[in-house]
């Protein structure tokens, strides 16, 4: 991909999340922030689907932004194809990763897993 | 290192003021690491660092190694470090400095040959590499029939870009070049602009393509370092962001 591309990415998920992240403190901020943290209230946000969708998006977004934040930081710390194809690679590999785990959570809360 | 510790008798008029001129010494052959040799200069209103290191060469140590040419900062040839700022030593007069020490060193992000000469391959081949003369796919410039014709307001999209001297002070300013060995550097990055912003000039997404790599222009932080080194007035930064503005969709 594209150097271009992917900048336009890392910029347009950094715009997008910080857009959700305002909704989302926005609707923590509609109760107590003791009480958004209890257990059933988390579980009862999980199970709101309009919610868990934006939830899940903010997860993308983040995910996205972040690690490619991290892999520009790495290249320019060193040099050397190796190096940066493991870093490249490492840094998507991370980002599949964390979000498949947040995914997971969001998924085994609405097939009543948990 | 060694201090020398006299002027020579005969050398300073009844209006030359005195300083410590510290120079760098290093040679990649026999030394480990760079040391200062020091030497009491004295100068007029109008003496430049050039002028006072020319002056150590003359009188004190005629191995001290420094480039230069022109003495008019128009060859780009005596860029260094003089206290702590990339110059052009031919363009620095010592009283503007205020200091009565002035320190001379090679500048930042470039091999050094010896003392104050550095090597300016990567400088040359990344100029090299975005391609920095007019392309276009006709063959008008050689049939000498036409003249390729442009407003001022044409010429001033890209005409301070033009005095650019491959000095390599903004390379030695960069933050980015300093970690980053294989970034494209803003001087080359200031001369894609420079010829992608010529009317005359047709090779604008071949420029764009070889400066949209992982080590090319977005590696950027926007210090401004570039820009505030240049001792023609060039704007690199600036070039930099109008770039950034043909990859994002902003410019065509």
């Amino acid at each position: 991909m594209r150097e271009s591309t992917i900048m336009k990415i890392h910029y347009g998920t950094a715009l997008a999340a910080v857009a959700l992240v305002a909704v989302h403190i926005l609707m923590r901020l509609t109760q107590g922030f003791a009480e958004s943290l209890e257990y059933e209230n988390v579980l009862a946000n999980y199970k709101f689907i309009p919610y868990a969708a934006m939830l899940e998006l903010i997860l993308i977004l983040l995910s996205i932004h972040g690690f490619n934040g991290l892999r520009v930081i790495l290249l320019e710390l060193k040099q050397g194809r190796v190096y940066e194809k493991a870093v490249s690679y490492g840094c998507l590999a991370a980002m599949i990763g964390l979000i498949a785990y947040g995914s997971r959570t969001i998924i085994m809360t609405n097939m009543g897993m948990i | 290192m060694a201090q020398v510790s006299s002027v020579p008798k005969g050398q300073t008029s009844p209006t030359s003021k005195s300083i410590t001129l510290r120079i760098s010494r290093f040679n990649p052959e026999h030394d480990e690491s760079s040391g200062f040799m020091e030497f009491p200069i004295s100068y007029e209103k109008w003496t430049t660092v050039l002028e006072a290191i020319l002056d150590v060469k003359k009188h004190f140590d005629h191995s001290v190694a420094v480039r230069y040419s022109c003495r008019q900062a128009t060859c780009g040839s005596c860029g260094m470090i003089i206290n702590g700022k990339p110059r052009l030593a031919c363009f620095t007069k010592i009283s503007e400095l205020n200091s009565n020490v002035v320190t001379v060193e090679p500048m930042n992000n470039f091999p050094i040959i010896r003392d104050l000469a550095v090597k300016f391959e990567k400088l040359f081949d990344t100029h090299q590499k975005i391609k920095p003369y007019l392309i276009r796919d006709d063959t008008e410039i050689q049939s000498n029939e036409k003249e390729f014709l442009q407003s001022p307001e044409e010429v001033e999209q890209y005409i301070q870009f033009a005095n650019c001297i491959k000095c390599g002070l903004c390379n030695s300013a960069c933050p980015t070049m300093a970690t980053d060995s294989s970034f494209v550097g803003p001087q080359a990055l200031a001369q894609a602009y420079r010829y992608v912003a010529d009317s005359r000039d047709k090779g604008k997404d071949s420029r764009l393509k070889i400066i949209d790599d992982s080590h090319g222009i977005w590696r950027c932080h926007f210090a401004g370092s570039c820009s505030q080194v240049c001792p023609k007035g060039v704007d690199p930064a600036m070039g930099i962001q109008l770039l950034r503005g043909y990859l994002l969709g902003f410019r065509s």
